[in-house]
């Protein structure tokens, strides 16, 4: 019997769970060497050598090196693990999150300076077309 | 015999911990927040706990994807602050409280909560911020500290009712300790928010503030929020909020709230933050001083 995912109709959403961190598993403990600041040197002095030593699948090396986060997601990322990433490069959460949703970064801060984004229309695949 | 005297709940936001550790707290984005806490900081200095028993989640920090324990305990002499990919944050090592940890792992434990004890971990933002946001930058933090880190990272998390019901085995564990102890638990994380994927940036002012009015006098209401309303209504890192129901859980059936604030936004984040105090205790007579 499939695993029950009741959150697949959550728009704009992806879970991490048993088969995501299944797929992402060596993405996901290539971004934890990045807690070491040797590490975080020698993957920013070239960044394809490093990632050839973590057996990531192409697309996957693809995503993190465009700093692709939504694919990064799609490939079995999670947000916790890839915020290892983002660290490296001096960035911060917010930055990650506005790269995943299409804005521009000043739309996304402006969008949260104004409270957020409304869970109208946000709750349910289908609602407002959001697909 | 040790007691808990009362609640704190707080965001953990990386964010909040770097405008503290770069001395950004008065600029007109995050003041709003750091007023929020003025009242608590002064809060503190008068209720000053002897032990904090700090819940909060491990962000891929001390847990890879090689071990994740749903519910641990943090049982060392000692936990530093870990490099998350920025560096360590700029703050004090914290010091345990191995004698209740272990009192605390055992009985609780035996009380049907298998819980993993950790003997060796560095700690993330999501105990360090609290920390800092009620004490500000001291030299060394003034209280010892139990951390209890909590798995919301991997689906499945714990469930509300479970989270709430690990809150009464710790009161449990903590009145059944011999030394006197002034003892305080903190839930962390939320509010609503979400970081990841087209949806990032959510926010539910109406889910939080049912959830703040309802932590202090009606708990056993959140006890009943099954994940996916967590997860739909208040964003996919909004689960978080199971964990206040763990120190709600650890206080008595009524407590007194003697403070709240919530902003928007912290990054991306809704900010709630409550503090509720357990009554006095009435004096038991007879027992030889």
């Amino acid at each position: 019997m499939a695993l029950n995912k009741p959150y697949e109709d959550i728009p704009g959403t992806l879970i991490f769970d048993s088969e995501q961190a299944r797929k992402g598993y060596k993405l996901n403990q290539f971004c934890m060497s990045l807690m070491k600041a040797e590490n975080r040197e020698e993957f920013k002095a070239d960044e394809r050598a490093y990632l050839d030593k973590w057996q990531l699948t192409e697309a996957q090396k693809k995503a993190v090196m465009a700093r692709d986060y939504n694919a990064m997601m799609a490939e079995g990322g999670n947000i916790y693990f890839l915020a290892k990433i983002f660290a490296t490069d001096g960035l911060t959460f917010q930055f990650a999150a506005a790269s995943m949703t299409g804005m521009s970064q000043q739309e996304y801060a402006d969008m949260m300076l104004a409270g957020g984004r409304s869970p109208e229309g946000n709750l349910y695949k289908g609602e407002k077309g959001n697909g | 015999m040790a007691r808990i005297t009362a609640g704190v709940t707080s965001s953990h936001i990386p964010a909040i911990g770097a405008a503290i550790d770069k001395d950004k707290t008065q600029e007109p984005y995050w003041k709003p927040l750091f007023n929020g806490f003025e009242f608590s900081r002064k809060w503190i200095q008068d209720n000053m706990p002897d032990v904090v028993i700090l819940v909060y989640n491990d962000h891929a920090t001390a847990f890879s994807m090689e071990i994740i324990p749903t519910f641990a305990i943090g049982c060392a002499d000692e936990f530093e602050p870990a490099d998350e990919g920025w560096g360590p944050r700029p703050v004090p090592v914290i010091k345990g409280a191995p004698d209740l940890a272990w009192h605390m792992a055992q009985s609780i434990i035996q009380d049907d909560f298998d819980l993993t004890i950790i003997n060796k971990m560095k700690v993330d933002h999501g105990c360090t911020v609290p920390l800092s946001l009620m004490f500000g930058k001291p030299k060394e933090w003034p209280v010892r500290v139990i951390p209890m880190p909590v798995n919301v990272v991997l689906y499945p998390p714990p469930s509300s009712r479970r989270c709430y019901n690990l809150g009464k085995a710790i009161k449990k564990a903590v009145e059944s300790f011999d030394e006197d102890l002034n003892v305080q638990v903190w839930g962390t994380g939320g509010m609503s928010h979400q970081l990841q994927g087209a949806r990032a940036g959510l926010i539910n002012q109406e889910f939080d503030t049912n959830f703040l009015n309802k932590i202090g006098p009606d708990p056993e209401s959140l006890a009943s929020i099954p994940h996916l309303d967590y997860v739909r209504k208040a964003g996919s890192e909004g689960i978080e909020l199971v964990m206040w129901l763990i120190m709600r859980g650890a206080l008595d059936d009524k407590v007194r709230e003697v403070h709240r604030s919530y902003h928007i936004p912290a990054s991306n984040t809704a900010a709630g933050h409550i503090i509720l105090e357990n009554y006095p205790r009435e004096q038991k007579t007879g027992k030889a001083a």
